[in-house]
């Protein structure tokens, strides 16, 4: 009987030892979600819809944004406190983290996927890393005017050429900088390009950089392949000269509103999306909407738009049919939704409920409810196709 | 018709006097402690140490006075991206708000 305690015993022993390697796995269908009062992410994956670990000791993460490696195993998150985490999804743990900044607001990595450009407010400018590391290669402050005052960073994205494009709020600038010598970045300035940048995208192929205006009505474009050219002003005066109404949170561009040859943009101060031709850059219509849009996004493919609202709007998801640009159903996932994330195939969309700690999961064909993840105050929703796509 | 007129005056007074006071209380002081870290928050920062907005720490805020605060808050920043509070909040509220901050801004 002793004996066989023992082996009995042995074999749970080697269980366990066998535990932490588990067993292999890709990351195709991983994601984050970040839990925004609590510092903390939750891994999860979308085939079985389920939470595979909660990543603690991010931060300040009231703010957070995400880039992924290339191959897909290692999420960087940017927290508002300055914060550079290194996540590894598989082991769900943190591998890396500095705090690179005292007040951050995103970040990029690199075409060659070795960089790692972080996106400050405090002190003003960028600084880029080793993707490994972490460790610090190079700085480019944010310093405008007569030199003395360094702008917030805003809407920093990834070029091809391992360069990275960003907006500069106070200064209304915009600069490209070329990390191909990581330690000698090179720095091209695009000057008044309109006032008040409050955030940008760069367009799938990589090509157009468009910030928008919080300061006046209209974007501002930038061909990559002829910065010389400079920046061309675009959908000025959507507001027709109406006074705007008031905006209770800043709207994010990134390039997940593009659907064929269409980019869905919110409008500032106008309870409205514009839709631009990107042949053209002209104006090509306008959806009415519920609110101050905040979150624009294309289901892949194309067919619908998904929206969400700045507050006091924010307890609704409009969804809205691209070929009649008319809105076909008002979604209430839960209250104060922050953001919406579609699985690479589009088959599914998570939705965030600050306000009811849950992630809502729906299927995208019937409109209809999947799963409801319990998540402390989620905001942002990542999945690692995006480690695949510029400007993500 | 001189007594209703009255009754309505001594309302008005009996509200003006509460909202002077001015505390917000249970579930609405709640609400405005939620509101101010979160929603406030989107730009000032969950900390309230400043985001795209100014920082709102004790700090920050020592040169200021209750009343610039209180008027910020109702009537936004004419020119920054800081809009009006006024339809979320009543005066009292907004006084409080700002008292709050100057002193540190409840968990």
């Amino acid at each position: 009987m002793r004996r066989r305690a023992a082996l009995v015993f042995a074999f749970a022993l080697a269980l366990a030892a066998c535990a932490p390697t588990a067993e292999l796995r890709g990351t195709g269908d991983l994601g984050v979600v970040i839990e925004r009062t609590a510092g903390s992410v939750l891994v999860v994956e979308t085939t079985h819809r389920s939470v595979l670990g909660r990543v603690p000791g991010l931060g300040d993460l009231s703010h957070a944004s995400v880039v992924f490696s290339r191959d897909g195993r290692y999420a960087y998150v940017f927290g508002r406190d300055g914060g550079l985490s290194k996540v590894d999804l598989l082991t769900t743990s943190v591998v890396e983290r500095i705090v690179q900044s005292g007040n951050a607001i995103g970040g990029a990595i690199s075409q060659d996927g070795r960089l790692i450009a972080a996106a400050n407010y405090t002190p003003g400018g960028i600084r880029i890393f080793d993707s490994e590391t972490l460790q610090p290669l190079s700085e480019v402050p944010s310093t405008y005017g007569d030199g003395t005052r360094r702008a917030k960073v805003v809407g920093i994205a990834d070029a091809p050429g391992n360069r990275f494009v960003f907006s500069l709020f106070e200064a209304g600038e915009i600069w490209i900088v070329d990390a191909s010598d990581p330690r000698n970045p090179r720095v091209t300035k695009l000057l008044g390009v309109g006032r008040q940048p409050y955030d940008g995208f760069i367009t799938p192929n990589g090509r157009y950089y468009v910030a928008g205006l919080y300061g006046e009505d209209g974007l501002a474009l930038v061909d990559l392949w002829h910065p010389e050219q400079g920046v061309r002003k675009i959908l000025s005066g959507y507001g027709r000269g109406e006074k705007p109404l008031p905006v209770y949170k800043m709207p994010h561009l990134r390039g997940w509103a593009v659907a064929g040859r269409l980019a869905f943009l919110p409008a500032i101060g106008r309870h409205e999306v514009l839709v631009v031709d990107m042949d053209t850059w002209r104006e090509a219509g306008r959806v009415k909407v519920h609110g101050q849009p905040v979150f624009a996004v294309a289901q892949p493919g194309g067919r619908r738009l998904w929206v969400n609202f700045a507050f006091p709007d924010n307890g609704v998801v409009q969804i809205v049919d691209v070929p009649s640009l008319e809105v076909i159903r008002d979604l209430r996932p839960g209250r104060a939704v922050l953001h919406l994330e579609f699985t690479p195939r589009g088959e599914q969309v998570w939705v965030s409920s600050r306000d009811d700690n849950v992630v809502v999961i729906y299927d995208t064909e019937t409109i209809g409810e999947l799963a409801r993840i319990p998540a402390t105050h989620p905001s942002g929703i990542f999945f690692t196709a995006r480690a695949l796509m510029t400007g993500f | 018709m001189i007594f209703p007129r009255l009754v309505v005056a001594a309302t008005g007074l009996a509200l003006a006097s509460t909202a002077l006071a001015g505390e917000p209380e249970g579930a609405r002081r709640a609400e405005l402690v939620n509101m101010v870290r979160q929603d406030c928050g989107a730009c000032h920062g969950y900390t309230l140490k400043g985001g795209l907005g100014p920082s709102l720490l004790p700090g920050a805020l020592a040169e200021r006075d209750v009343q610039l605060i209180e008027s910020v808050i109702l009537n936004g920043r004419p020119g920054t991206p800081m809009p009006p509070w006024r339809p979320f909040l009543s005066e009292a509220e907004a006084r409080w708000i700002a008292e709050q901050l100057k002193k540190g801004w409840p968990e």
